[in-house]
């Protein structure tokens, strides 16, 4: 939408044309542009689909391995209306979300709180930070087992790593605001009179807070991956539960259908990520076009 | 009572500062600097630029110590932060996520005032520099002339007893460069604050100021100092063309013009 009112403004108008002539010019361009981008959008993902369903029925991918978009729906339709073989779809997806949303919740907290302390304590950072290092070398997912051993098959174990999985990339970006905060705004705070912890909850905070939430966007998502993981290694219920008996069925429409649900899920979420953040942060600066 | 009233507010004796540089190696930013100012005193410290004009300032918050030497604020030495001070930044130091009025608030508010109090005087300080109707404005929302004013009410609304500034307009147009000089005289003549003003304009020092020190190319240290006589209340935009004006400004700039031309050799070496 930007590139579409820079570049009404940039034509060359006849000598004369009154500025609602031009703004009538320029929003009905931005419609169109608009207009443009869903058009292709949507074209795209129509032709994807009627290229694999075509690719599907005519046996130039095998259906049994790569399914077909028609079988997706009608199994998305069988599971949502009659439920799945293992009981309702919706608990399934129910259990899965209580796992991704309370891992995410804690370790984000987790992570800022940390992120936040060693951020404002060198020497606290500069020892613990080797143990950090080491910790976040192991990759997550072999602690699947491992926490499924100790804590079991319910729902203690698919939180653990899904705080796992959130807590580091939280944790970096909390303890890189706070060292990134305006040295001038820090000193100005401290003149003014703050204390150090009105310090740290008035300046430091807010001004890590762009950081803070550009690791929420994408940790959300490996909160998801924690407890579909955690399903996988053992459960009984969840979406990976789902995906993981299909696959023992070779049933791949049911594999595609429970990444479909996954997908719609993690994008709902980030949605609702970016409204809450466009609330928080309504003191940026807005492109031109959107203050006007 | 009576003589502290008479102690300077600001002095600084041999004071000397060194800093380690990331790779370990010390350097002398300040050597045997001495300054006092008085009570209600403009001060201005001009000098090349890089000579160490703001360590200066840094010394007096106490946000710095010195290396050597003693530095003294209304007769007593430097312990951390001193609440009589205010100080004003080269660079924007607004919190950009509060409105105009509660950045103003930030101080009274910082120092346990309760928030109808803050608000009270913060509207007041607004009025007084004439911003009552961007209370509740984003500073991205301002130009950089309004951000200056908004930094300044934020500032004179803890009534420091010592105003420091630090090249505070250097980022500023002419214009709106003048028009905030006038601002500041106003401000200061009404709150009868003694100010330390950094700045690399040696006119902005001669017409803002009772006093200007010329500083030598780093380490720095005091070469000399000019006592400026001219009248108060003075009208900034105007007073550049005054014969005594231009005769300050002739026999500053060629002190400062040796400093200036040693910095530069040294930095093209």
């Amino acid at each position: 939408m930007t590139d579409a009112t820079m570049d009404i403004s940039s034509r060359a108008f006849r000598p004369g044309t009154s500025d609602a002539e031009i703004e009538a010019a320029a929003a009905k361009a931005a419609r169109h542009r608009r207009r443009t981008v869903m058009f292709w959008r949507v074209a795209i993902l129509v032709a994807f689909l009627v290229l694999w369903e075509f690719a599907a029925r005519l046996a130039w991918i095998d259906p049994f391995f790569y399914a077909m978009p028609s079988a997706i729906a009608l199994r998305l339709y069988e599971w949502t209306t009659e439920g799945t073989s293992e009981g309702p779809l919706w608990y399934h997806l129910y259990v899965t979300m209580e796992e991704s949303v309370i891992g995410f919740v804690t370790g984000s907290v987790a992570g800022i709180i940390i992120g936040v302390a060693l951020g404002r304590n060198r020497m606290a950072a500069d020892i613990f930070s080797i143990y950090i290092k080491v910790i976040n070398s192991i990759p997550r997912v072999v602690l699947a087992p491992i926490f499924i051993m100790i804590l079991g098959l319910g729902l203690a174990s698919k939180v653990a790593l899904a705080f796992v999985m959130v807590f580091f990339v939280v944790f970096h970006n909390a303890f890189q605001g706070v060292r990134e905060a305006d040295r001038a705004m820090i000193a100005n705070a401290r003149i003014l009179g703050a204390s150090n912890w009105q310090l740290t909850r008035s300046v430091i905070v807010p001004s890590a807070m762009s950081w803070i939430f550009a690791s929420l966007h994408v940790s959300f998502g490996f909160a998801i991956i924690g407890a579909i993981v955690g399903e996988f290694v053992g459960s009984r219920y969840g979406i990976g539960l789902l995906i993981n008996i299909a696959k023992g069925s070779f049933d791949a429409a049911g594999m595609y259908a429970a990444i479909v649900i996954v997908m719609v899920v993690a994008l709902g979420a980030e949605y609702l990520m970016t409204m809450v953040e466009d609330r928080l942060a309504k003191w940026r600066p807005q492109p031109l076009h959107e203050t006007q | 009572m009576a003589h502290e009233k008479t102690t300077p507010a600001i002095e600084l004796i041999n004071v000397s500062r060194r800093f380690l540089s990331p790779t370990g190696k010390s350097l002398t930013a300040l050597r045997d600097f001495t300054m006092t100012v008085e009570r209600g005193e403009f001060v201005a410290v001009v000098g090349p630029t890089g000579c160490g004009k703001s360590t200066t300032l840094n010394l007096i918050t106490g946000l710095a110590s010195p290396s050597a030497g003693e530095v003294r604020v209304m007769g007593g030495p430097v312990k951390g932060i001193d609440p009589r001070i205010g100080f004003v930044f080269q660079t924007d130091a607004l919190f950009p996520w509060r409105t105009v009025i509660e950045n103003v608030m930030a101080g009274p508010l910082f120092r346990g005032k309760p928030r109808p109090q803050a608000q009270a005087s913060a509207r007041d300080w607004l009025a007084r520099v004439g911003l009552s109707r961007f209370e509740q404005h984003y500073p991205h929302q301002l130009s950089g002339g309004m951000r200056k004013r908004v930094a300044l009410a934020q500032t004179f609304i803890n009534g420091p007893e010592i105003l420091l500034m630090d090249e505070p307009f250097s980022s500023l147009d002419v214009q709106t460069r003048v028009l905030m000089h006038e601002e500041l005289l106003r401000l200061w003549s009404e709150a009868r604050a003694s100010v330390v003003f950094v700045t690399h304009d040696l006119e902005e020092a001669i017409a803002l100021a009772d006093k200007v020190y010329v500083l030598t190319a780093g380490p720095a240290t005091v070469k000399s100092v000019y006592t400026i006589d001219l009248p108060r209340p003075r009208v900034v935009a105007d007073i550049r063309y005054e014969q005594s004006f231009i005769d300050y400004s002739r026999t500053i700039w060629a002190d400062l013009k040796e400093e200036v031309e040693t910095s530069y050799a040294r930095a093209a070496a």
